[in-house]
């Protein structure tokens, strides 16, 4: 037995106990679940260290299903990947644990919301550590299903419901089409473990699959291109990519420290360590690729200017998650999965502590969320604006902290990969510059500037308040998590961590062709921008200016693009929702009730008429019963006679 | 006939607990009232003494007394099966029998001669001997039904299971009579080797076949031969109707196959379109009738019916799979309904015991434990994952469809909707409604024992069923002496 197999185990305990037992906690379930998840990080983290020298292993734990060729076991895979991944996983869950025990204090769900996370935190790491597309499947479920309870943990208030429901039906589409790729999958592997299929990838490459099959028509495309497109639809719902992103910034009508573990650190990466995971699959699937890398390109750009106007701090940090996911999708689908998965780990500790510091500034001014009556709130909470500057720092890209090496690593690959690679590049270098813009937008509007909490605080009778500095359970979270932001991405490329994962991530070729810019140049460029947003932030927010008022009026169609989201709920709302009621109150109306209705209640009714015919035969009378059996004999040999003349 | 050792070693088991129920016998009249209840530890001891004995016998493959008994792995997990559904009946029957005031020694005797009866039956090397354990079986359950004397509904169904029986053991035996006049042997390998020569196939023998199919479909209560079932099962005592519907449906299943599969595997074709008429007949009957039952005994009668449907699917193509999951799904059947039952006996409205559905209204309520079991059970027999009655099903079915009956199992599938109806409903009265009436949910140590064993196993079979997969797999074997 493998000390592995504790770092899942350790916080399903949690779950269990205190899950089960809630009621005897009243307000202590900390106890059980932070040293538990604690313990399954000092696990994780000497079993990272030891992966550098170690081979990877697969723990088999047990046989689930065996049914003809099908074989679906629960095997933990402890690959670099896996490793790398773990380390991460673990470590912000485990400071989330901690940050929650003051944050939710006094809370009436607190030993729910204890016993969620923990159920999270063993489903987030049983899905790092799935060894075939099903196990992952189940534990892709699960988290989604623990993001759902957590995002409606304050289930009495409209707004919350209504954002887990959001989440929960659009990863439905986006998991359906995951399904139907292992469906696929298994048809065409007639396997779903990974070490069986990535060998088998290459004897596939001209294998094509119609589509239209069922409309007698022809339409053939590469069965891998399939796969991979249908397994990349889960990652679109499960990473907020568009078409399936409105889900997110929803989210943050959850308890912020879930907006940090589930819906900006960990869960909602999981779409990008499928794709890295599959790789093998997408370097084969050059179309995917494409789509991949598109998509993510867009959704990159898209959310960044989405987050220049809003108002909310929790979405403006929820929108720069997503957009942030969709450079690590880009880059995922130009090849360079190792630089993916590098943002993502490095993405996982700042915009974790971004989102706690975001906490942090909520809980000090007791639940106020609009950046727009904050203000000031430097001399207040200033270990909040020291570890939230660095954050901010961080996600745009200035040297030396985690940001600059991983998203500059992104921009290089994508620039080296070819002339799309250097169209996605372009968008990639613009989204750079919204991004230290919106980032500092935020910190100027929050920490910077006049003093706005009180006039609008007096207005609803909250005379007097004075923000204060949170508990050290929620800071020392915070100090943590800026220590990773500072040498994460530094270690991380002192150390070779595309190196590293090279195990299970092939480097990408640079593209011969690619010439232009050279490595040096490339990243003084992608500094520069950043230095230029985090400067326009300054000069419409960090002074008292007239521009961003004039701006708004002047290019007001652009504004309200980004103010309202590019409209993508309203559109949803037209398209889907309206036409859904449209649709469902005719089915009701005219097929429900007519035809559907009569005939289940008919076939009910037969059935049921039937019974009651049948019963009559039940008399109650011995002879009756004799006279009954008798049939049957001569019934039996009457039926076999008739039968084999046949 | 030879008494060496070997034949006596091998038949230690049925020894063992023919001579440790004739000492229950003898021992009932010395032992106190109050103290009755210590004959059933007794029993349940001697029960677990002769599993372990039957567990030294395990991967032996022996025909002893001259091929008239066989030892082999397909019957020690039948007889497995046998003790362990006996221990869950007693557990659950000696605070039942105290309450309704029923409580004598000879209940055990019989009980442990019933299961004696089928441990001979699914050894049985031989028709004669075959006969001997059905009848000893039966002749003990005649007694257990009409347990409750001074109950007119007890009496009626233990002389009408009675009569019926005497019935259907008439033709099972001229069955016989006709596949010994026409062979010359009552041997089942004898008769197996005599049905492979070409132009074997008299009228008399499958005459013969067609009468001993009929006696099995009676045990088994298979329709058309079911009639019986209902009135009995809701006269007997609660304990006693689990018994025959878990233990001994099982070890007539494991007679039924031993049978056709041994001794008529030659002439398959002539007798799988019989085979698919009782399923096809027992499918429907049992689920449509149990709809309209109001009336819980009466309604696991008909479910019971059904089931027998859905196993007999099982016993259409002999072949290492449909043996596999029809032991499967007696195993998990096992669990399922004797938990069932058991939630039906401890359940008590006024001191009666609450067997009618209007007992289960809002149980959740007042007992959320015993709606919970209950609903477990329910949702297991309706073949709803993860539990595993829907394993159970899923293999049954699949062997059907790798035997060449997919519409068979089209069927299947359709009637076993059919029956999630009555299932669930009563899940649907026990959580969605207000109680009404005050009903006593109160097991004691060894009622708790009992449901905890069903229900977590009818949960294991569903969620981890390989060691009981495995353990299966290694008692496939049906040895043909």
């Amino acid at each position: 037995m493998t000390p592995i197999i504790f770092i899942p185990l350790l916080p399903l305990i949690g779950f269990l106990v205190v899950g089960i037992f809630w009621p005897f906690f009243k307000g202590k379930g900390h106890f059980i679940a932070v040293p538990l998840m604690i313990g399954s990080w000092v696990i994780a983290t000497s079993e990272f260290f030891k992966s550098f020298t170690n081979p990877p292993n697969v723990t088999f734990v047990y046989d689930w299903i065996r049914s003809g060729h099908l074989d679906i076991g629960i095997s933990l895979q402890y690959d670099h990947l896996a490793a790398i991944m773990l380390f991460m996983v673990t470590t912000v869950a485990m400071l989330v644990h901690l940050y929650t025990i003051g944050y939710m204090h006094g809370d009436s769900g607190y030993d729910r919301f204890f016993s969620y996370i923990s159920l999270f935190s063993f489903s987030m790491i049983m899905l790092v550590l799935s060894n075939n597309l099903v196990e992952m499947f189940i534990f892709w479920e699960a988290v989604g299903l623990c993001s759902y309870l957590l995002i409606v943990h304050w289930y009495e208030r409209r707004p919350s419901w209504l954002a887990a429901n959001k989440a929960f039906i659009m990863n439905r589409v986006g998991d359906f089409g995951f399904l139907l790729g292992i469906f696929l999958t298994y048809s065409t592997f007639g396997s779903v473990s990974f070490a069986e299929i990535f060998p088998a990838i290459s004897s596939h490459l001209h294998q094509t699959v119609n589509i239209a099959s069922a409309f007698h028509g022809s339409m053939n495309i590469p069965v891998l291109d399939l796969i991979a497109l249908l397994l990349f639809l889960g990652a679109v719902g499960k990473s907020a990519q568009i078409p399936l992103h409105p889900w997110l910034p929803d989210a943050m009508e959850g308890p912020t420290p879930i907006s940090a573990l589930i819906h900006a650190a960990t869960m909602v990466t999981a779409g990008i360590f499928m794709i890295a995971r599959m790789n093998p699959l997408y370097n084969a699937a050059p179309f995917a690729a494409h789509v991949v890398a598109w998509t993510g390109g867009i959704t990159a750009i898209v959310a960044a200017t989405i987050a220049l106007t809003q108002p909310d701090i929790k979405k403006i940090i929820a929108y720069s998650t997503m957009s942030q996911l969709g450079y690590m999708v880009m880059v995922c689908g130009l090849g360079g999965y190792g630089a993916g998965i590098f943002h993502l780990l490095t993405h996982g500790a700042f915009k974790a502590l971004l989102f706690l510091g975001a906490g942090s500034v909520i809980h000090s001014l007791s639940g106020e969320q609009d950046v727009f009556r904050m203000g000031g709130l430097r001399k207040y909470i200033g270990l909040t604006f020291v570890t939230m500057l660095i954050g901010s720092l961080a996600l745009s890209g200035i040297p030396p902290f985690a940001g600059y090496y991983s998203k500059d690593l992104i921009l290089v690959t994508a620039y080296q990969q070819g002339p799309l690679g250097q169209i996605l590049w372009m968008i990639g270098v613009l989204t750079a510059v919204l991004t230290a813009f919106y980032s500092f937008r935020l910190m100027f509007l929050v920490f910077g500037g006049k003093e706005r909490f009180h006039s609008d605080q007096a207005g609803h009778g909250g005379h007097g308040i004075h923000p204060h500095e949170s508990p050290w359970t929620m800071t020392v979270p915070l100090v943590l998590l800026s220590i990773a932001a500072v040498v994460a991405g530094w270690a991380g490329e002192h150390y070779g961590v595309l190196e590293y994962l090279a195990q299970e991530l092939p480097i990408p070729h640079q593209d011969p062709v690619a010439g232009g810019m050279s490595d040096s140049a490339l990243k003084g460029l992608s500094v520069g921008v950043g230095v230029l947003g985090i400067f326009v932030a300054w000069a419409f927010y960090g002074r008292e200016s007239s521009i961003p008022g004039s701006l708004a009026k002047g290019l007001s169609f652009f504004y309200k693009l980004s103010l309202y989201k590019w409209y993508f709920d309203e559109l949803y709302d037209l398209v889907f929702v309206r036409s859904s009621f449209l649709i469902g109150r005719l089915f009701w109306q005219e097929l429900d009730k007519g035809v559907i209705d009569e005939t289940v209640n008919g076939v009910a009714a037969f059935f049921r008429n039937s019974g009651l015919g049948l019963r009559r035969y039940q008399t109650g009378q011995l002879q009756n019963y004799a006279m009954v059996m008798a049939i049957g004999v001569f019934g039996l040999v009457a039926f076999y006679l008739v039968f084999n003349r046949m | 006939m030879n008494f060496s050792p070997v034949n006596i070693m091998g038949t230690m088991p049925e020894i063992y607990l023919t001579v440790l129920g004739s000492i229950l016998l003898l021992m009932e009249p010395f032992v106190p009232k109050e103290k009755r209840s210590w004959l059933g530890l007794f029993a349940i001891a001697s029960l677990i003494f002769a599993m372990i004995a039957t567990f030294g016998l395990n991967g032996k493959g022996l025909p002893l007394y001259q091929g008239l008994y066989i030892v082999d792995p397909f019957s020690n997990f039948f007889k497995m099966v046998i003790y362990t559904g006996t221990i869950i009946t007693i557990l659950f029957s000696l605070p039942y029998l105290e309450k309704e005031d029923i409580h004598v020694g000879e209940y055990y005797g019989f009980l442990i001669f019933a299961a004696v009866g089928m441990m001979i039956m699914v050894s049985a090397g031989d028709l004669i001997t075959l006969f001997l354990g059905i009848e000893l079986m039966s002749l003990c359950l005649y007694v257990l039904v009409g347990l409750k004397r001074s109950i007119h509904r007890s009496v009626e169904a233990s002389f009408k299971y009675f009569l019926l029986g005497a019935f259907a053991a008439a033709i099972f035996l001229y069955g016989i009579s006709l596949l010994y006049g026409a062979s010359g042997t009552e041997s089942i390998s004898g008769l197996a080797a005599f049905v492979q020569n070409p132009g074997a196939l008299k009228p008399m023998i499958i005459a013969g076949m067609i009468l001993t199919m009929v006696g099995f479909a009676f045990k088994v209560s298979a329709a058309p031969f079911h009639m019986w079932t209902p009135d009995v099962y809701e006269g007997a005592p609660t304990v006693v109707t689990g018994f025959m519907a878990s233990v001994g449906k099982v070890a007539a299943f494991g007679v039924f196959l031993r049978v056709f599969w041994v001794a008529f595997s030659a002439n398959k074709d002539h007798w799988t379109w019989l085979i698919i008429m009782i399923a096809i007949l027992s499918m429907l009957i049992g689920n449509i009738v149990a709809l309209v039952q109001k009336n819980i005994k009466r309604m696991l009668a008909y479910s019971s019916i059904g089931h027998a449907g859905f196993a007999v699917i099982g016993l259409l193509n002999p072949s290492r799979e449909s043996l596999f999951a029809l032991m499967f799904y007696l195993f998990v059947y096992l669990f399922m309904t004797l938990g069932a039952f058991g939630i039906v006996l401890i359940l008590r409205r006024k001191g009666v015991e609450g067997e009618e559905i209007q007992d289960f209204v809002g149980l959740n309520k007042k007992n959320p434990m015993a709606a919970f079991l209950m609903l477990i059970f329910m949702f297991s027999l309706a073949g709803i994952p993860p539990f595993g009655g829907f394993l159970a099903k899923f293999y049954i079915f699949m062997a059907a469809v790798h035997a060449g009956f997919t519409w068979l199992a089209v069927v299947g599938v359709l009637l076993s909707a059919v029956g999630a109806y009555y299932y669930i409903q009563i899940v649907m009265t026990m959580y969605m409604k207000e109680p009404e009436e005050v009903v006593e949910f109160m097991p004691n140590r060894m009622e708790k024992f009992a449901l905890f064993l069903t229900a977590a196993m009818t949960v294991v079979m569903g969620i981890f069923p390989l060691p009981f997969v495995h353990y299966i797999e290694t008692s496939l074997a049906i040895l043909v002496p």
